[in-house]
């Protein structure tokens, strides 16, 4: 029982990562304002929810499974507050540091039109640091990490993040046009305002 | 039912596009992008495309869409 | 009470009003001893009535708002008291477009009729804030006014950008509430939603002042001069080669009137902008229209702020009406995308079209160009705009087809 538990933690885990890899390239998508991978702009945009949404429910998978675990005994603040755990503190410290991450960036989604979009823009901005760190622990934790194949799929997400990321920061980002780099005025535009000389 | 009304926040708006491919009836790309309806910021939602709408207002990214009275001033 | 107390008393509180069309600027210095000299004290607001006794005085004086709008002011007055929620009345003097100076000209000549204006609208709404905003120049002044006064040391005063579309209502309100004069995007109008949530009553300075004579001498006085449509007096500023000159002159007068009572010889002009940059341009019979709004929408234009911005002849209104479309363009705030990229596109095309490129589509390109931005924006900046650009090519088709030629007609 104890070893089918163990198997769900660290199945679940690797899956979880996945789903979150295929989030936060999405994620990137949508904000590039492109279709991509033959799905229209707002698929994009589901997709990514969805993905979000599932990988959350596996993550919680993944936590509840491994509470159960007689080899970690963890305690429930373990998951909460990183680093006091009495199990490889440092990489389960990472995990829980992620997962109060995801938990933030989930709820303020899900409360979007309540809390306004600056907040939900400031708070969803954290997923550049959750996702990395969710990568650490997944290679620290995990006792996955020195399978072959577990190192060729965190190679393989690794890769789709930072390319996103680098695509993200490059300047052929924007669409040409249809763009908030447009928004800002260039002075050059500005006529100065006629000059006038009064006569009462 | 007679149909809602969709108001644009132009503020907001970023040309990301999943509103006009979700109203296409509705909504076609302007030169630059945004959603051109064929009434300025305002536009009414025939009955039958209420769904597609409301999916619209749900799945737009920078949350420019929203259901309106049509009252402006 | 002696029968002499009573004497003063009744010469006091007596003041016969204004004669003529000298009404808003009948003080001859904008001190309050010369101004309750001119119009007597302010009623005191539970002599008139409440709201309803108010809008229904508003109502039958036929008074429109003087921003630009022209909405019927008792309407917005009655839609701001209807919530029940503590209203905020803002007095606008932000004047976001340059070439106008008739609220400069009346928050130096006469604040206290703005202040007499903003305190009675305040009470009778029962007001929990009333603000007025304005640029640097008439910051002096107006506090000089409120410092003679104790009913208006609650007034807050804050001066907000030189921007042109920092005048337009949701700007000002902005500005109040976030410290940014920008448009802002909204659903329901200001009176009824605005600052906080709250209804807010945001009505321009001119308005405010006639407000104010209204209470006091009655809408059958207002009407006394003017015409049926278009009652009472407005204040008008004509724009002729680099100046401004501010003028009160009674409803109906026409474009004529006004710019010969400016000292401009209507032989000497080509064209007027009428309403200013966001106007329409009226040349040749137009000239005669009564500057009101049945007046002048023949000829689609529209009274607005009352500015009258001379072309004098010999210059041409192409050339003019493309370097007003470049600083309009510039005068965006950049938050919507129609806007932002829609008006550089517009003025660059009428700059084509002034430096006289032989392109002959340059005329539609402009037809595509504005109905792409009109209706499209938090503000009416985008429709102004295309209203100014479509009106130039209409009022000077003659010399739209010549520029497409290569060549000028006014300009040698």
């Amino acid at each position: 029982m104890s070893e089918a538990l163990w198997a769900l933690g660290r199945g679940t885990g690797v899956v979880a990562l996945v789903l979150m890899t295929i989030t936060v390239v999405l994620g990137i998508l949508t904000r590039s304002g492109r279709p991509a991978f033959g799905m229209p702009r707002f698929a994009v945009t589901l997709v990514h929810r969805n993905s979000a949404l599932i990988g959350t429910v596996f993550i919680l998978i993944h936590i509840v499974s491994l509470l159960f675990d007689p080899y970690a005994q963890l305690n429930l603040i373990d998951y909460f507050v990183p680093f006091v755990g009495a199990y490889r503190p440092f990489w389960l410290g990472l995990g829980a540091v992620a997962f109060d991450l995801i938990i933030a960036i989930v709820v303020t989604s899900l409360l979007r039109r309540s809390i306004g979009q600056r907040a939900f823009r400031v708070v969803h901005w954290a997923t550049y640091a959750m996702w990395p760190i969710a990568l650490f622990h997944a290679i620290g934790t995990g006792t996955d990490a020195s399978s072959g194949l577990f190192i060729l799929l965190a190679l393989a997400c690794f890769s789709a993040v930072a390319g996103s990321v680098i695509w993200r920061l490059s300047t052929h980002f924007q669409l040409r046009g249809a763009t908030r780099l447009d928004r800002r005025i260039d002075p050059s535009r500005i006529a100065p305002a006629p000059e006038v000389k009064e006569i009462q | 039912m007679p149909g809602r009304t969709l108001h644009i926040d132009w503020t907001r708006c970023d040309a990301r596009g999943s509103c006009i491919e979700l109203l296409p009836e509705l909504l076609r790309r302007d030169n630059w992008g945004y959603p051109l309806a064929r009434t300025g910021s305002e536009f009414a939602v025939p009955a039958h495309l209420d769904d597609a709408a409301e999916d619209a207002v749900n799945l737009c990214p920078v949350l420019a869409l929203r259901f309106t009275a049509p009252v402006r001033g | 009470m002696t029968m002499f107390d009573a004497l003063t008393d009744e010469q006091e509180t007596f003041v016969a009003p204004p004669v003529g069309v000298r009404r808003l600027l009948a003080t001859g210095d904008p001190s309050l001893r010369t101004h309750l000299a001119t119009f007597g004290p302010l009623p005191a607001v539970d002599g008139l009535g409440g709201v309803d006794g108010v809008t229904a005085a508003l109502e039958e004086a036929g008074l429109a708002g003087r921003g630009g709008a022209a909405f019927p002011t008792w309407r917005k007055v009655a839609s701001a008291a209807e919530s029940g929620r503590a209203a905020i009345v803002v007095a606008n003097g932000s004047e976001g477009e340059p070439m106008s100076a008739k609220d400069a000209t009346l928050l130096h000549q006469s604040p206290h009729l703005v202040l007499d204006g903003l305190l009675l609208v305040a009470g009778v709404l029962r007001a929990s804030e009333a603000h007025l905003v304005t640029t640097d120049g008439q910051l002096a002044p107006l506090q000089r006014a409120i410092a003679e006064r104790a009913d208006a040391r609650g007034v807050r005063v804050r001066t907000t950008e030189d921007r042109f579309v920092s005048g337009e209502a949701s700007a000002v309100a902005n500005a109040i509430e976030r410290g940014r004069a920008i448009p802002r995007d909204h659903v329901v109008r200001l009176s009824i939603a605005g600052i906080a949530g709250r209804p807010t009553l945001v009505l321009n300075v001119e308005t405010l002042a006639h407000i104010a004579v209204i209470v006091r001498f009655g809408a059958a006085w207002f009407r006394s001069v003017g015409t049926a449509d278009d009652p009472g007096t407005r204040l008008l500023t004509v724009a002729v080669d680099g100046t401004r000159r501010v003028v009160e002159a009674a409803g109906g007068t026409s474009l004529r009137r006004a710019l010969e009572a400016t000292g401009v010889a209507v032989e000497s002009v080509r064209a007027v902008l009428v309403g200013g940059y966001h106007g329409a341009w009226a040349t040749g019979e137009a000239l005669d229209a009564p500057i009101s709004a049945a007046g002048l929408a023949p000829f689609g234009a529209a009274p607005g702020a009352g500015i009258l911005i001379v072309l004098s002849r010999g210059h041409c209104g192409v050339v003019r009406a493309a370097e007003i479309a470049h600083y309009l363009a510039g005068q965006s705030a950049g938050q919507c995308g129609p806007c932002a990229n829609g008006l550089p596109e517009i003025a660059e095309v009428m700059g084509r079209l002034a430096r006289r490129d032989r392109d002959a589509s340059l005329p539609r390109q402009l037809r595509e160009l504005g109905g792409l931005v009109i209706g499209r924006g938090a503000c009416h900046h985008p429709d102004g705009t295309t209203r100014m650009v479509m009106s130039a090519l209409e009022a000077f088709e003659h010399d739209v087809h010549a520029h497409a030629r290569g060549l000028c007609q006014e300009v040698a």
